[in-house]
């Protein structure tokens, strides 16, 4: 039932000469929302951009080990990274629409690949914003800026920009955690209804977050990958000291 | 307490006092171009070509040399720095070039106007063979203008917050279209701008264009990019020292330089119109 | 495909950027070329530090220590008058002037920083020059006093200009912890916000210094012909800039007095390259990435 989607194997990186993540073996089920969660500083959203290769442009990356997107090698050498990352899709922490209408946001990831005629381009950006439950508030006002937008709309606006090119798998990194709680309320439905067309991998600082959300949650201590579990499980019965003393707040 | 209250007081006087000073300096010398140059301008100044010996009539050759010079000039060097501040902000590789590159860029930027004359002279004139000519001066200007553009862009490119960048990466993009679709729109107002005050200094530079394409007399407007140029700034040099006849040449000297000076002023104020019209817009 | 497109954009940024590098590095082997030949026939030494400027003699001379002096003179001078014509300005600008003066004055610098030299170079040796002739009983107004006037008040918009950012720069809190303990409005800006703005004004006097010693028109224009130190403000002097421009018709190319002249850019190049150096050292700390 439960089918792996994007998973690492023997995982190391290191920033120059200090190594951040240390032989991480995850793996997200297709379908599923995958959380990670951990201590402030200890590589979760290193980690994430592992999956969409976001790290490379950093100097001094060092890599080693694989990382799978349904069984290839995205870190292969010949590997067409900008597919990937259309694959692979990201949303981060502090909403960034581009200064561009929402239309064109939402369109930028079809444009730049330059095979779609502009009424697909046009039926993925209505489908987009349906999916990602911001169709109805912007479809009068498509052309205006995108930063007219507030910090919620522009979140899931950028979550639909990322839909947009249909990825596979959808990494979300702290996603609500520069956003009110309404917003991150309606971000967290959505996750739920999205996971049955996409898999989420979502990195948090906020355990309760997790719990609500998750079906399966991954602990990252020191860059270290020290319990994953269906979430139900790792939260009432942890294998791992440290999980345990993570989840009652002893430290982070 | 109030001998501090009268040190105070002084001191605000005396800024105040440095202020009048300064405004009235620049004041009289506005003034004095102003209202000596305005009686030599006509519609008849601006379109007609020098009679007599530069004693009469009016500056087109010279209008339409700074023109050709300057419009050259930022054909050469505008794609040359732009693409430059590109390779540094995106792709600079490895570090040690980088470094290098903005020590060159920034010395180049400090480098006085008559040692690129020179330097044009030398190499466009006389080595390349370019002869004095409207070629040789437009190189020689670009070369000039080249380190101002670049860190002007530098600086446009990185005041694009670096999420656009991100998002579009994380699209699947490449840096290329980054570049073009999101950065480069982003940082365009400012780049234009930069690029106006750059047109501004070209066209009122006169120590590079010396020895390298002005003349004081030419017959006819330049056929080709072989011919010498008269420009604005060299025929208000030249009207000063080498002129014949000061009685008819130094209202034209005025009157040049007061077309100059509207000139310079008129595309600085539309860099800085622009400039914060653009900021006020801005959306980020 | 794709790949193509983004190798040959990469390529044009890269050559582009070796295109820039190798300008500037065209420019100093072409001034070194033409400039060292000079040194077998003259020893640097003799060229730096003897008066001795006849390159038209026979046979000519080419102790350059008057016009190497020259250019210290003009610039001094100068900066004597720009000094505190431009921070006083400054500081009124930045803090005793009301917002709205304040918007209007920015702009205004802005553009006068922008005016051609050789407008300056008119103003000088058609209106000033015959003033001062006149005011001084002189012989002639072109002269040190003259070029230095003149020569300052085109620096003051780029020292103003910069004093007065790097004084605005300077956060609010300085000024109300300073107010707050009693000082006077003049005390806060000597004792507070000039400190704190230390950088940027020092940096702005520098860049005021290489834009003057650089400068070619006004002092061609207006400082007088005479290859001499100067016995009083009131004599003409001739800085390097302006005896380059001056004697450059005069020379064939490839014979002494061309290569004097190159030798002469050598040296201002030097000054500039080292007066650009402590501005960078200056500036540094202050540029954020």
């Amino acid at each position: 039932m439960v089918e792996k989607q994007i998973w690492t194997s023997n995982l190391n990186l290191w920033f120059g000469k200090n190594q951040i993540l240390h032989n991480i073996n995850l793996e997200a089920y297709k379908n599923h929302i995958t959380a990670i969660i951990g201590p402030s500083g200890c590589g979760k959203s290193t980690l994430l951009r592992c999956f969409n290769r976001m790290n490379d442009p950093i100097p001094f990356m060092e890599l080693t080990g694989k990382v799978y997107l349904d069984g290839k090698d995205i870190y292969a050498p010949k590997t067409d990274v900008y597919a990937v990352r259309a694959s692979v899709g990201m949303v981060f922490q502090k909403p960034n629409p581009f200064p561009k209408s929402i239309y064109n946001n939402v369109a930028y990831g079809l444009q730049i690949q330059g095979k779609y005629s502009k009424s697909e381009i046009k039926d993925r950006v209505e489908e987009s914003l349906k999916a990602a439950w911001l169709w109805d508030e912007v479809k009068d006002r498509l052309h205006h800026s995108a930063m007219s937008l507030s910090g919620g709309q522009q979140q899931r606006l950028c979550i639909a920009r990322a839909l947009a090119n249909k990825p596979k798998v959808l990494l979300l990194d702290e996603p609500t955690s520069a956003l009110d709680p309404q917003s991150t309320a309606k971000i967290e439905e959505l996750c739920l209804a999205l996971k049955n067309s996409v898999t989420i991998l979502i990195v948090t600082h906020n355990v309760a977050q997790a719990g609500r959300i998750a079906d399966y949650t991954a602990f990252l201590y020191l860059g270290e990958l020290v319990e994953f579990e269906k979430t139900e499980q790792l939260f009432t019965v942890p294998k791992d000291k440290r999980t345990e003393a993570y989840l009652t707040g002893v430290f982070g | 307490m109030n001998r501090r209250k009268g040190k105070n007081t002084f001191w605000i006087m005396m800024m105040i006092l440095m202020l009048i000073i300064t405004a009235g300096f620049l004041v009289v010398f506005i003034v004095r171009i102003i209202s000596l140059g305005a009686p030599v301008l006509s519609w008849k100044f601006i379109v007609e070509p020098p009679r007599e010996a530069m004693t009469e009539g009016g500056i087109f050759p010279a209008l339409m040399g700074t023109f050709l010079l300057t419009a050259l000039a930022m054909i050469f060097a505008l794609p040359s720095g732009i693409f430059t501040a590109i390779w540094l902000t995106h792709y600079g590789k490895p570090q040690w070039l980088v470094n290098i590159l903005h020590i060159i860029i920034n010395t180049m930027a400090g480098i006085p106007s008559i040692i690129f004359g020179l330097f044009g002279m030398a190499i466009f004139v006389n080595l390349l063979g370019f002869k004095v000519s409207l070629l040789s001066g437009s190189l020689t200007l670009a070369i000039l203008a080249l380190p101002v553009i670049i860190n002007n862009t530098e600086q446009a490119i990185h005041s694009v917050p670096a999420d656009f960048s991100e998002a579009s990466l994380a699209l699947g993009a490449t840096t290329r279209q980054t570049i073009s679709k999101v950065v480069f729109p982003a940082a365009l107002p400012n780049i234009l701008t930069g690029a106006i005050i750059s047109v501004g200094r070209v066209a009122g530079e006169t120590a590079p264009i010396m020895f390298t394409a002005a003349t004081f007399y030419s017959r006819s407007l330049p056929h080709s990019l072989q011919d010498e140029v008269m420009a604005l700034p060299y025929h208000i040099y030249a009207l000063m020292t080498e002129g014949t006849h000061p009685e008819s040449q130094v209202p034209i000297a005025y009157g040049t330089a007061l077309v100059l000076l509207i000139l310079v002023i008129l595309i600085d104020a539309t860099a800085i119109i622009i400039r914060s019209y653009m900021r006020k817009k801005r959306q980020w | 495909m794709k790949g193509i497109k983004e190798k040959t954009f990469q390529a044009i940024a890269y050559i582009a950027s070796l295109l820039t590098a190798v300008c500037l590095i065209a420019i100093i082997y072409g001034i070194f070329y033409d400039g060292l030949p000079l040194f077998k026939f003259i020893s640097w030494k003799d060229f730096l530090f003897t008066n001795n400027w006849y390159p038209v003699y026979s046979p000519p001379g080419f102790g350059a220590w008057a016009l190497i002096m020259g250019s210290f003179y003009v610039t001094l001078g100068a900066l004597i008058i720009a000094l505190p014509l431009s921070l006083g300005s400054a500081i009124f600008i930045s803090e005793i002037a009301s917002p709205g003066l304040r918007e209007i004055a920015k702009p205004v610098i802005e553009l006068l920083a922008g005016i051609p030299s050789v407008v300056y170079g008119l103003f000088g040796i058609a209106f000033l020059a015959p003033l001062i002739r006149q005011w001084f009983s002189l012989d002639t107004g072109l002269n040190l006093f003259t070029s230095s006037l003149i020569l300052g008040i085109m620096v003051i918009p780029i020292i103003c200009s910069i004093s007065e950012d790097a004084m605005s720069s300077v956060p609010h809190s300085i000024r109300e912890a300073s107010l707050a303990l009693g000082a006077t409005k003049s005390e806060t800006i000597f004792k507070a916000v000039i400190p704190a703005a230390k950088k940027g004004i020092i940096g702005s006097i520098l860049l005021g210094f290489g834009r003057a010693i650089g400068e070619t028109m006004v002092v061609l224009m207006v400082a007088g012909g005479a290859a001499q130190i100067p016995k009083s403000i009131f004599e003409p002097v001739r800085p390097m800039t302006s005896t380059i421009a001056a004697e450059m018709g005069e020379t064939i190319m490839g014979d002494l007095h061309y290569n004097a002249l190159f030798a002469l850019a050598i040296v201002l190049l030097i000054i500039t390259f080292f007066s650009n150096l402590i501005t960078e050292i200056v500036f540094r700390p202050k540029r954020q990435k």
